[in-house]
């Protein structure tokens, strides 16, 4: 991480170590090293690894989390078979147990991985390199990710993903981003799942969702959708080319890509060289 | 969050410094946390003396320091505090904003004692 060029120091925590520079003595005579390391900085250099991984392989790795129940792997099923013979799709499924996800999955024809996290409520990088072990990438235009069912801990670590979507169904809340403000301010597309019950669930409003979600200063577009009645996915599926179309060309630059938003520590990691200074953009 | 896995983590990192700098104690560990990096500063605080149990940190104290959510407006350039799910400008209301601190999950710095014939 960044011990030397100093690129992580911001302006909301410059005064903490300003005047405490390395090697600097304290009053007692003891030494204080200036360290400024993200705390997940083992968790980011894996995640590295594997963004490094799916570029060299040309794959758009994309991060799907939500809470249980959302219809993340619905919304797979059916974007396989909308897809099938235009876009190679590959699926690593994570879940406290059971293979049912992937099987679900391999049931489509395509390859998928199961991770089961045991008593964890999150992917971390390195399940997702082990897992990236047992999947076949040539071929594969896009990789899905999907997280475990939570709208808390998955925000937190970053995969080596190049874009995170997050699923919000209309049989929830219409507030969930007010209610977790670190997850849906990590989408980069949120998805109003379930549309189909928006006329027996009118309480849901995707507009009030929507309008929450801004309040988080994201500018992240929002699709509502139903993987059941098929209403919504043509915009959904156009995301999807447009993505994969852009994940092409910037491989061909040699760039990489990742997520808008990542906390602090994700996020210095990768820029921590081609950037001069901290900012959010 | 996973508290207790971060301190785990963080445990490692403040060996390889002490080892690095051969230090045979560290005595203080100083981070940073935003609210909106997802890690709760509470939690963090009783998930360390576990963690920190049998390492050369144990002993040391857990200086979390609490970064408050600001944004910088788009629109106007005004700065100003703002709740963690309401990132709106202060002054002139709009969304369009930047977060310039509250996402911290940092390491800032630990302090140490060298070993004697070090």
């Amino acid at each position: 991480m960044c011990d030397t060029c100093g690129c992580n120091i911001t302006d909301g925590n410059r005064h903490l170590i300003e005047g405490d520079g390395k090697l600097a003595q304290t009053e007692s005579g003891r030494e204080a090293i200036s360290v400024l390391q993200g705390l997940l900085s083992e968790n980011d250099h894996a995640a590295a690894h594997n963004r490094e991984h799916f570029d060299r392989h040309g794959v758009l790795a994309l991060n799907l989390m939500s809470s249980p129940g959302s219809g993340k792997t619905r919304l797979l099923e059916e974007t396989i078979g909308a897809l099938d013979g235009e876009l190679r799709i590959a699926v690593v499924e994570g879940d406290l147990e059971t293979e049912n996800d992937a099987q679900r999955i391999r049931d489509k024809g395509v390859e998928a991985v199961q991770i089961t996290t045991g008593t964890a409520c999150h992917l971390d990088a390195h399940m997702v390199h082990n897992a990236l072990h047992q999947l076949e990438l040539d071929g594969v235009d896009i990789l899905f990710i999907e997280n475990v069912g939570n709208l808390v801990c998955p925000a937190s670590f970053d995969l080596g993903q190049h874009r995170n979507i997050t699923l919000l169904s209309v049989t929830e809340g219409d507030d969930k981003p007010a209610k977790y403000p670190v997850m849906f301010r990590a989408a980069d597309l949120m998805l109003v799942s379930k549309s189909d019950l928006l006329a027996v669930l009118d309480d849901f409003s995707p507009q009030k969702a929507e309008r929450h979600l801004r309040e988080l200063a994201s500018d992240a577009p929002v699709q509502t959708l139903s993987a059941r009645s098929g209403e919504g996915m043509s915009a959904w599926l156009d995301w999807l080319r447009a993505e994969h179309a852009a994940a092409a060309e910037r491989v061909a630059r040699g760039e990489t890509m990742r997520p808008a938003i990542q906390p602090d520590g994700q996020w210095l990691h990768a820029h921590q060289h081609d950037h001069g200074h901290h900012s959010h953009d | 969050m996973h508290e207790l896995a971060l301190c785990q983590g963080l445990m490692n990192q403040v060996e390889r410094i002490a080892r690095r700098e051969r230090a045979g104690r560290i005595t203080r560990i100083l981070l940073s946390i935003g609210p909106l990096s997802g890690v709760e500063a509470t939690l963090l605080r009783d998930a360390f003396p576990i963690a920190a149990a049998g390492t050369v940190a144990e002993g040391a104290v857990l200086d979390v320091q609490e970064q408050p959510v600001q944004v910088r407006c788009l629109s106007c350039g005004a700065e100003s505090e703002a709740p963690a799910n309401r990132l709106l400008c202060a002054a002139c209301g709009d969304y369009r904003t930047r977060l310039i601190s509250g996402d911290e999950m940092l390491l800032m710095s630990v302090e140490l004692e060298r070993r004697e014939n070090a």
